[in-house]
């Protein structure tokens, strides 16, 4: 569905991404792990295109996403929860979705609002209330509503569970795995590595812009390498 | 008594237009954190095209029309040529920008038309309408009624359709609104010709009562960004509030004390009201969760 081929990304002079190779088949999750600073963020800016590629190709559904602007790509299928929850705080919770499906003006809106709320139902309670004024757990779960309100078929995924509790944590990721029943194909970026790791088909781990192991997530989760230096095991 | 009702009068037409000139700063300031200075020269053209449109024998309405489009066609070229290519410049570039663009307007105003003073016949007459013992002109009623018609047709813009909402959106965050979609270039666009024609419009309503040359937009600017700094910069409706509270204070100094103190009275109650609200009196204050 996805693939990402020789992958380079740059901030002015400094290279930060160093040739990335990846893959995400339809229907699955994949998560990609790594410590602080890895190129994981970047990674996914790159894919949503909000930051710029230097060398490589991505493509999506077999389509070149290269040239595609950010607020194209929605339009392909693909979309972003950012990290720092990026909502926009001074609207309300349900503007907030209604803008998720911005692309959209049908009846299924409603549906899909519906839905969302039943993933979520402590939205529902806020529905009328500023975004700003949610949690840190709460902006996390409309930042996740919001990029299914515009029916992605893959959604990239970054750093869900970063500042949260532990309980919200288990929560959010309960809502990943469901996610596959709905036929949406995630890519996770976490530092979170056991949870994410715990929830994917596959993994890729990445180190100072490179991905350094990739594999079935039950093996990574048993690589001695990868206990020790991510898992803290 | 009837001498207030008189300043209040003259200082609610002015203060219309002020808010006018302020909404056009805070529609472009939301969409894209620039103060446009040239917002002023909008309401000069919106004026000055009128008056040369209708010279050429166009009826004074499809005058205005035209002119109102052709203001708002100057505003998104100011956006595509100017502003545009300038993304990513720190925000004082850009504002330095907008003042360069101002006086390019200005001077490009004065060769292709003239330095003189114009003025086109005001919508319905001359004569003084007669309220509790003080007058008020027809077109003052224009003034305020285009105004009104204005802030309650954006506030339905902003709060009813789903394109206003994504003008909040990319405002408030511009990189999560093209994660959802929505084009931001457009949206600059859209505003930057919707502010344009607001301005034009002032003009329009104004050039009866105040008359209109070349270089009336430096003093129009001005009023009105110190109109939406007093209200709240980036917000419409404080916009109003302050435009409103600008003309009055303007018109009651004037009055009571001199004309020659009314603009330095005004200034000082900004001056203060700033002193002790400095995001403006409806400015939002600068928390956010982190």
């Amino acid at each position: 569905m996805l693939t990402v081929e020789g992958l380079r990304s740059r901030y002015g002079r400094i290279e930060v991404l160093h040739g990335i190779d990846l893959e995400v088949k339809s229907g699955e999750i994949v998560t990609v792990v790594g410590a602080n600073g890895a190129g994981k963020t970047t990674l996914l800016k790159c894919l949503s295109g909000t930051q710029p590629v230097s060398d490589g190709r991505i493509v999506f559904r077999g389509e070149s996403l290269n040239s595609v602007p950010a607020h194209r790509r929605l339009a392909h299928g693909l979309a972003q929860s950012p990290e720092g929850r990026q909502i926009f705080t001074n609207l309300t919770v349900e503007e907030n979705l209604r803008l998720g499906a911005y692309l959209h003006s049908d009846e299924r809106v409603d549906r899909d609002m519906t839905e969302a709320f039943a993933l979520f139902p402590i939205l529902r309670e806020k529905r009328n209330l500023a975004a700003g004024g949610l949690s840190g757990g709460q902006q996390q779960m409309l930042a996740i509503a919001r990029a299914l309100m515009g029916r992605p078929s893959c959604l990239l995924l970054d750093e869900p569970s970063m500042g949260l509790a532990p309980l919200l944590v288990a929560q959010i990721f309960e809502v990943v795995t469901e996610l596959k029943n709905r036929d949406v194909t995630v890519l996770l970026v976490e530092q979170n590595a056991y949870g994410a790791l715990r929830i994917a088909d596959r993994g890729y781990v990445m180190e100072t812009g490179h991905i350094i192991i990739s594999g079935p997530a039950a093996e990574l989760i048993a690589d001695p390498r990868i206990r020790e230096a991510y898992l803290g095991l | 008594m009837d001498a207030l009702l008189q300043f209040i009068f003259s200082g609610v037409t002015v203060g219309a237009v002020y808010a006018l000139v302020a909404l056009g700063f805070t529609i472009i300031y939301n969409a894209s954190d620039v103060v446009n200075f040239a917002q002023g020269e909008f309401v000069m053209l919106g004026g000055m095209i009128t008056v040369f449109a209708h010279q050429a024998g166009l009826p004074l309405a499809l005058a205005a029309v035209l002119a109102i489009i052709v203001t708002a066609a100057i505003g998104v070229a100011l956006n595509k040529l100017a502003i545009e290519p300038a993304r990513g410049a720190p925000v004082v570039s850009v504002i330095i920008i907008t003042i360069g663009a101002s006086i390019l307007i200005r001077g490009a105003t004065q060769l292709i038309f003239d330095k003189q003073l114009h003025r086109f016949p005001a919508f319905s007459g001359d004569d003084p309408i007669r309220v509790m013992g003080a007058t008020i002109l027809p077109q003052s009623l224009w003034v305020t009624g285009g105004a009104l018609v204005v802030f309650a047709g954006l506030w339905l813009f902003f709060t009813r359709t789903l394109t206003g909402k994504a003008v909040l959106a990319t405002a408030n965050n511009r990189i999560a609104a093209q994660l959802v979609g929505i084009n931001t270039g457009a949206i600059m666009t859209l505003s930057f010709g919707l502010s344009a024609a607001i301005g034009a419009l002032a003009g329009v309503l104004i050039t009866p009562i105040t008359l209109v040359s070349y270089d009336v937009g430096v003093a129009l600017a001005l009023k009105g960004f110190a109109a939406a700094m007093l209200g709240g910069m980036g917000n419409p409706k404080g916009a109003l509030v302050g435009g409103l509270m600008l003309g009055l204070l303007e018109a009651l100094t004037a009055g009571y004390l001199s004309s020659q103190y009314k603009d330095a009275v005004a200034f000082i109650v900004i001056l203060a009201v700033l002193f002790v609200m400095p995001q403006g009196i409806f400015g939002k204050s600068s928390t956010e969760r982190v």
